[in-house]
This record gives C-alpha cells, structure tokens and sequence, in this order.
C-alpha cells in the first residue's frame, strides 16, 4: 500500500555533478587538444610515410582514417548505451548529456567511415559502392544514428526526450547484432565474400603501427569533442533553466498583481 | 485486456478506422510496382516477394503512429496506467490488434496480390507464410516506436526512420526465405525459422520496452 | 516550493443533504472502514523544475478535498502524483488502517482519475465507452443504463459520443466513475463545461459517494457545492503574502 519513491542520496551523483564535471572539463580539454594535434601529426606522417602497398598501391593509405572512423562510429554507440543505462537505471543527470552528445560525433565518424570505405572501394572493387556486409550494416547504424539525433530533437522536454531516446537506444542495441549477422547472411547469399581484407594481424607492422597511433588519434579526438559536446549541453540546460525560472518569476508576478 | 483487444478491433473496424486504409494502400504499393519496372512479367515474378515484403512494411507503418496517439489525446491512457492490467501486457494486446487488423488481412489477400505479380504457387505459399509470421514483428518494434513518439505532434515520420532499419533483419530473412523456397539448392526453413525468432523475440520486448516507455513519457 | 493552509468548513452540512439529493446509494455493501489517504513530503518535479515540494497533509475517507491555486501552482501536478500518473521525486503516500478489502491494491487501483480529458472513442457509442471501461477497470459498480441515469443521460447508450456536446461529453466522463467502484476520485477541473443543474447534480453524485465512505480530491476555480469539503491551497513560494 506505501508508494515509496525516496530518492536515496547516492554517491555518483554527488561525486560528478555538472557544475564539477565543468569545471573538471576546463583543466582536462586544453591537454586533450595538445594530444589530439600531437598524435594526429604524429599518426598522419607516420601514415604517409609507409611505402606504397603491392597491392593496393597509395590507396592503402585510406584506411588510416578509415578504419578509426569505424572504430569510433562504434565507440560513440557504446558510449551512447551507457548513457542509456545511465538515464533508466541510475537517473545520473550527466548520462543524458553524455548520450546525446555522443550521437551526432557518432554520426559523423560513421559518415566519415562510409565515405572513406566508398572512395577506398573505388579503386579497389572500381564502384564507390557495393553492398557488402560492412558497408551495409553501417549504412543502418548511420540511419538508426540520425534517427536518434532527430528524436532528440523532436522531444521539447529534455529529461523526457532522455529516457525515450534512451529506450530506442538500448532497443537499438540489442538489434544491432541481429542486424549484423541477417545483412551478412544477406550478403553471402547474393554474391562472394567481401574483397576488402581486414585490419588485423594479417597487417604488416609498418602499417599496423601507423593504424594504432592513427586510432589513438582518433579516440582523444572523440574524447575531446565529446566533452566539448557536453559541456555545451550543460550549458544550454542551465540557460533553459534560467529561462524558464524568469518566466516562472513573471507569471506569479502577474498572478500577484491581477489578486491584489 | 481481452476488452482492449476487442475495443481496440471494434475501432479499426469502424469508418475512419485504419483497417481498411492499411489494405488499400497495400493495393496500391504493389498495384504501382509493374509501372515502375516494367509489364515483363519474369521480372516482376522475380521480385514478388520483395514487393510483397516492402508492401506489408510500409502499409504496416501506416496505422502505427496512431497505436497510442489517440488513447494519449483523449485521457485513455491515463486510465490505462491506473489499470491493474500489467502495462506492457496492455501494450501486447493493443499491438495484437494492429497486426491483426494489418498483417493478418494482408497475408491473406497475398494469393491475389501474387497473381498480379505473376508469381509461382510455391512463392505465393512462401509469401503467405513467411508474411504470417514476420509482420507481428513490424507490429511489436513498431509499438516501440509509437511509445516513444506518442506525444509529438508529427510522430509518424519520425516513427518509420526510427522503426525501418530495426525491420530490415525481418525484411531480409523473410525475402530471403521466399527466394529460397523457388531457387533449388537454397534451404526455406533457416531463413523461415529466424523470421520466427525475430518475431517472438519482439513480441517480448517490443511490449516492455513500449510500457516502459510510455510511463517514462507521462507529463 | 508550496505553502499549504488546510482549513476546514464547516463539518456538519452533510447530514441533511442525502434527503435533499433523493439518490439512492450507491456505494458498495461494506464501507471501508476508517481509511485514510496520507500524503507525507511529497515533492513532484515537472521537467527539471521542482512544481510541488515537501506537501504533508491528510485525507479521511468520507472528507473531500479541494485543491485550489493559481494557474501553474501544481493543482494538475499534484492530482496525477497522487494517482500515479507521475513520478515522485519525494514522500510517500500511503492509505492508512485500510479496509482489508483493500489491502492487496496499491493507490492507483483505488483510485478514479478524472482528467480534461474524457477517455472516451468518439467513434464508439456512449454505452459501448463506458462497457469497455467498467470491463476495463474491473469492480463492476452500476450498470451502464443506471449510470447513465444519474448523469441525467439515460437513453443515449447508443449514439456515438462525437455526437455530444461539450458538457454531455463530460457527464458521460462522470459517469465512468461510477460504472465502476474506486473509493478514491480524484477529480480535475470536473465540473468545466458542465451547466448549472449538471453541477448540482455532480455535486449530488459526489455527497453520496462520501456518504458511502468514499474520498474525493478535486481541483477547481470554482465551488464545487461540497460545503464540508476541506481546502488545500497551492501557491508558489514567489507569492506568498498574507490574505
């Protein structure tokens, strides 16, 4: 019979509330922007000064933007189900933050990957695209991504658009796999397995060093641009919030003189 | 929630239900194919079961938006949460009605739709089955997204990007499996069988993540 | 932040007012006994704002309750809290030395909710509506013709409810209530559209209800016609001021 909804005070939510995690972010970023240039100059040297591939010749290059990007695309979604869980399970006020300003860097280091794998597969399959089981499945994480990004927008409420959007999130998460293996299913039935070569340790270590430095670069960028996001969504709340106190302080102002 | 199934059934049958519209835009989905494509009917036998799929999506999509939507204007859901009904199993009837004001018509008018397409009997057969057992998973993930979209006032679009590609294993599979029941050497059942799976899968989660959703949304 | 002042009326108009109404009774056949809804501490966020905060306060079965304040004080607010309509940030609430009749339900299955809207199928015929819902809602109280009777509709079972008008439309809302039993109502603005003799009728409806042991809380700008009904009043902290 007892409707019992305390809050209990929890530690996690005193421990990162918005106001430290800012002022945290302003000590942290100017490092991570020093680390980011630096191992992008690094990864990019490094990157153009492998010798050419017998195979692939200069274009092997692509995929030292390629394969991070997809890495991060990947990433940006594990973060975006923590963030989730975040929201639905402990209510923590910085999940939703974290969530939403993954999904548009997601977004852009997926387009990023799809973009650089057609350019990649030009001259290599010699069509910007073919259906293949990665290319493919990316192809929906981008749409499941922009969907996402535009429920966000769609719900004026942020708190409310935090846990639906965080609903569709972890729906989309344990979809994902399914989509996986029916688009590889799909693709292994119409034609041969893909022509692209993985990553991996069939790589030799001249191009597997550049790939891994290249992919450090990549993982301070998107650490860096997603606290930038963050804070951003921070702010934006705390100026919504004072709006909104300003426009509360006006009606009962009203309210006041209209009853005396 | 055998009340709300009726009542959710005796809604969509009624004029300005969307029973018969999800029909008649099926109709006119796969009526529109052979002018896109061409009369040759080898091809149009070809991709038949393909038309039939994307026809049974979208006309599926169609009345999702209004699964919640009108229970959310009028204050019915409102009661709907007070109920001592278990939400998500609410949501599970109110999903069944959809599919089978929708799927269910539209597995059963595929012989003719077929015909049209020029289409064998074993691919109409596979259509019919493969249709039967797929299109409660678009009505079940597609309860997901009406639950997060019920309060905004153009949710249908943005429910069918959010729902589409969480479709596409079904599509795929259930494609898949009417091409293999023509083609010789490929087997029907695998791709038959995972329609099914997705299917019950979603019919489990779809229900709880939906009544989630819908008391998460409460304003 | 709400300050609340809880003044009683007077207590004892109640007693010649069941002779005066002539309805029959219509509660159930046991009366929960000395039920009693306690609201302790309740605050109640909308959006990231804080609506209500730290409410106390108490309702005994047989009492109303009417909930007065300015536009945006929190009465909606508060009124889908205590339904269950909307989570708490804080408090409690509890039904207190409940009949054991009810003991296994939590507040939501005692309670009616009668929002702006009516929850009712404008495509649906009015006896069709309030079928579903009494089937809906379980605890079968009056049949639907009865009901209808009581909010002066008799004879309307089967014309469509797009058919009616604004008030109608609402008597038909009231109605619902009393298809089916829930002690507690709690009421929204329920008496907005309705006419003068609709409004002492309703009013009529919801003394019967107490008589029978019954809880209401209302919202409303306008008297209810309940004059033993106790009033909470809600005001934002920014306008506190002494009356």
């Amino acid at each position: 019979m007892t409707t019992d909804t305390a809050k209990k005070p929890s530690g996690l939510t005193a421990l990162a509330n918005p106001t430290r995690f800012l002022a945290l972010v302003r000590i942290v970023l100017p490092y991570l922007v020093a680390i980011t240039v630096l191992l992008l100059a690094i990864g990019l040297w490094m990157g153009f000064s492998v010798p050419d591939d017998y195979q692939q010749g200069r274009t092997v290059r692509i995929m030292f933007v390629h394969v991070p990007s997809v890495w991060m695309a990947m990433g940006a979604y594990m973060v975006m189900v923590s963030g989730a869980l975040g929201v639905l399970v402990w209510r923590h006020p910085l999940a939703d933050a974290a969530a939403r300003s993954a999904a548009p860097i997601g977004a852009a280091f997926t387009f990023l990957g799809l973009a650089t794998g057609s350019i990649w597969g030009r001259p290599m399959w010699g069509t910007w695209w073919v259906w293949d089981a990665r290319l493919t499945s990316f192809l929906v994480l981008l749409i499941i991504y922009l969907g996402l990004i535009a429920l966000w927008n769609a719900v004026e409420e942020p708190a409310k658009s935090a846990r639906m959007a965080a609903v569709v999130v972890l729906v989309g998460a344990l979809n994902i796999p399914i989509i996986r293996f029916s688009v590889e299913w799909f693709t292994t039935l119409h034609q041969g397995p893909s022509v692209m070569r993985a990553g991996g340790p069939s790589l030799a270590p001249h191009f597997l060093y550049p790939l891994l430095v290249m992919g450090l670069a990549f993982l301070s960028l998107f650490l860096t641009l997603h606290l930038m996001a963050m804070r951003n969504e921070i702010l934006r709340r705390q100026i919504r919030t004072a709006q909104r106190k300003a426009a509360r302080g006006h009606r009962s102002k009203n309210a006041q003189e209209s009853s005396t | 929630m055998i009340a709300l199934l009726a009542r959710d059934l005796r809604l969509a049958l009624r004029s300005g239900g969307g029973a018969a519209t999800a029909l008649l835009f099926y109709l006119a989905v796969v009526v529109a194919m052979p002018f896109a494509v061409g009369p040759n009917s080898e091809l149009l036998a070809t991709i038949g079961g393909a038309t039939l799929w994307i026809g049974a999506l979208l006309a599926g999509l169609l009345g999702l938006e209004r699964l919640f939507q009108t229970d959310h204007e009028d204050g019915s859901l409102d009661q709907m949460m007070l109920s001592p009904v278990p939400l998500p199993v609410q949501v599970f009837a109110k999903s069944l009605a959809h599919w089978l004001v929708t799927g269910l018509p539209l597995t059963v008018m595929v012989p003719i739709f077929g015909l049209f397409l020029g289409m064998q009997e074993t691919a109409i057969a596979a259509s019919m089955a493969t249709l039967l057992v797929g299109t409660p998973a678009i009505s079940f993930i597609g309860a997901v997204g009406a639950a997060v979209t019920v309060s905004l006032p153009r949710g249908g679009l943005l429910l069918s990007v959010l729902v589409l590609p969480l479709c596409i294993p079904v599509l795929i599979f259930g494609v898949g499996a009417i091409r293999a029941a023509v083609t010789e050497p490929d087997p029907f059942l695998p791709p038959f069988l995972l329609v099914a799976a997705i299917s019950l899968f979603f019919s489990v989660l779809g229900p709880f993540a939906s009544a989630f959703a819908l008391r998460q949304g409460l304003d | 932040m709400a300050l609340i002042t809880i003044s009683s009326t007077d207590g004892d108009a109640v007693s010649d007012l069941n002779a005066a109404t002539g309805f029959p009774c219509v509660g159930p056949a046991v009366k929960p006994l000395d039920m009693r809804l306690q609201i302790e501490n309740l605050s109640v966020k909308r959006g990231e704002e804080l609506v209500l905060s730290a409410l106390n306060f108490d309702v005994q079965m047989g009492r109303a309750l009417i909930v007065r304040g300015h536009n945006g004080a929190g009465k909606s607010t508060l009124l889908r809290a205590i339904a269950g309509l909307l989570p708490l940030e804080t408090g409690n609430i509890v039904v207190a030395e409940s009949d054991p009749e009810f003991a296994a339900a939590s507040i939501p299955d005692l309670c009616h909710y009668l929002g702006g809207d009516n929850a009712m199928k404008p495509a649906m015929s009015v006896g069709e509506n309030l079928r579903f819902w009494q089937e809906f809602s379980g605890q079968p109280h009056l049949e639907v013709d009865e009901a209808l009777e009581m909010v002066g509709l008799y004879g309307l079972q089967s014309v469509p409810f797009a058919h009616l008008s604004t008030g109608q439309r609402r008597r038909i809302g009231i109605a619902r209530l009393l298809v089916s039993y829930r002690p507690i109502w709690i009421l929204d603005e329920p008496t907005s559209g309705l006419d003068a003799v609709s409004e002492e009728q309703f009013a009529a409806l919801m003394k019967v209800h107490l008589e029978d042991g019954g809880l209401i809380i209302a919202a409303t700008h306008v008297p209810l016609g309940l004059e033993s009904a106790d009033v909470l009043q809600l005001s934002a902290a920014s306008e506190e001021r002494d009356h």
